[in-house]
């Protein structure tokens, strides 16, 4: 199983460790609704190393990222970062990504989620258009610093002036000689950056922001914790809401898909599936009575009618109440239609609600 | 690494669940390491009373925030009393797993079927290997 640079601090503080992706990583350190309340109110560190970093340099680099994905990368300026997604020829998405703009027109780095990085790398350099590309995970380590406390956190440490930054921008620095990209970025729907580090430092700073965080009332945040933040945001995660199949329109990504600008892969499937009219989209919901909806549950309506599916669902920490994210029929899809979760059995009854869950 | 409350006179299911036996009555419950691998317990769903169970087969549910997991019935019988209290507040079972956290007695069918269950040094032994 694959280790971060981190493992040992993780394992310092006690953490439960679980396989995730073939990563060892942590779950929870102190429980999950304690770690998950923390970053909503003070600030939470995340080790998510795990996540791969694919460089995309040379003067091709700009024209084969317009190819790869589905936003408006020459928009990009030196420092700016991007969310993005990468569509396979059939209009589905090969993963979510977020790209950073070190320099424009030639230089590029890709985050990717760690479960699909082997399989991004091939993709891409398949489908490649004369950009130099590099898997650069192993030489970084990644650490998210996340909650309304987290950027006063890294300026104190890093003394970069991370408050004053916009969001999805980042900037190059230096921890102990060795580089760091800070970006205010992050998985949570909380203020907050992701440091990208260099893995021989990755734990001094890990170190570092646990000491001078005491003051803010740091704790590191364990991958269940990391589950809940983002549900309750609504935010996809690759193999739940979006995958090689559904349309990344019926997700809600359409804000992130711009034919108008250029042609990309799967563009026109993509397109088409859009233009015919949606048979399912995203939504989220309540449960009006008792039961917890999971991923997989499937969907009913008053005759018996399976509509959907559950992609994430959980308890609330933030709300104290279940939450669900599915894929219903579209005529099903609007705010306060009322259906049925099939929980082991029981049909229990939902609402489409108003998302993100929470920050409204 | 915590050390876990395994009394001697309970007997031990590998799903670590734990049968307490009075004469031909058994309360279940899960025990200290399934309580601490669950996390935060949210949900818990019981039989009714009455309900006939299968030793090894599932008879309820109790999930945390991130998780479901299935309780299975330490010996076959008929539910005769269930504890309501977790329905209202699961957290109980988090707090006190081993006692007022039990989830459910059972009229056994036969005793013999104890003899499937493990006794606390064996059911001690699983714990340290499962760690």
């Amino acid at each position: 199983m694959n280790k971060t640079p981190l493992c040992d601090e993780h394992i310092k503080l006690g953490a439960r460790m679980v396989d995730f992706a073939g990563w060892y990583m942590p779950v929870q350190y102190i429980g999950l609704r304690e770690e998950h309340n923390n970053v909503r109110t003070n600030v939470g560190l995340f080790d998510v190393s795990h996540m791969g970093e694919i460089r995309f340099r040379g003067p091709q680099a700009l024209s084969t990222l317009e190819w790869l994905t589905t936003n408006d990368v020459a928009k990009l300026g030196d420092g700016e970062a991007q969310y993005s997604l990468l569509p396979n020829e059939t209009g589905g998405l090969v993963d979510d990504i977020i790209i950073y703009c070190v320099k424009k027109d030639t230089d590029y780095m890709v985050c990717v989620n760690a479960s699909n990085k082997d399989k991004d790398f091939g993709w891409m350099t398949k489908n490649n258009k004369g950009a130099i590309i590099t898997d650069e995970s192993s030489e970084w380590a990644q650490i998210a610093v996340q909650g309304p406390k987290a950027l006063a956190l890294v300026d104190k440490v890093l003394g970069n002036k991370a408050s004053q930054m916009k969001s999805f921008t980042f900037q190059i620095g230096k921890f102990k000689g060795e580089t760091t990209v800070t970006a205010t970025t992050g998985y949570t729907g909380e203020k907050g950056c992701e440091i990208f580090v260099k893995a021989s430092v990755a734990a001094a700073l890990w170190q570092e922001l646990l000491k001078q965080g005491q003051e803010f009332g740091v704790s590191a945040i364990g991958l269940g914790a990391r589950d809940t933040l983002r549900t309750e945001m609504k935010y996809s995660l690759y193999g739940h809401e979006i995958d090689d199949v559904h349309n990344p329109f019926a997700a809600g990504l359409g804000w992130v898909i711009k034919p108008s600008k250029k042609d990309f892969m799967g563009k026109a499937p993509m397109l088409a599936g859009k233009e015919k009219g949606l048979s399912q989209l995203l939504i989220g919901f309540k449960m009006l009575d008792k039961g917890i909806p999971r991923q997989g549950y499937d969907l009913f309506d008053q005759n018996g009618q399976n509509i959907g599916k559950v992609t994430s669902g959980t308890v609330s920490p933030t709300l104290d109440e279940p939450i669900g994210i599915a894929y219903i029929a579209t005529q099903h899809a609007a705010e306060g239609s009322e259906f049925f979760v099939d929980i082991r059995g029981r049909k229990v009854k939902a609402k489409v609600c108003k998302t993100p869950f929470v920050h409204q | 690494m915590a050390t876990f409350h395994i009394p001697e006179d309970y007997y031990y299911t590998k799903d670590h669940e734990w049968a307490q036996v009075d004469e031909n009555i058994v309360t279940v419950g899960i025990t200290e390491y399934a309580q601490l691998s669950l996390g935060e317990v949210v949900y818990c769903e019981l039989p009714e009373e009455g309900q006939k169970v299968n030793q090894g087969e599932p008879f309820g549910v109790v999930e945390s925030v991130k998780a479901v997991s299935d309780l299975y019935a330490p010996v076959s019988g008929t539910v005769i009393e269930v504890n309501m209290s977790l329905t209202d507040d699961p957290s109980v079972l988090n707090d006190n797993p081993m006692n007022d956290g039990w989830l459910i007695r059972i009229e056994m069918d036969s005793e013999k079927e104890l003899a499937n269950l493990m006794r606390s040094p064996d059911y001690k032994k699983l714990v340290a290997e499962a760690k």
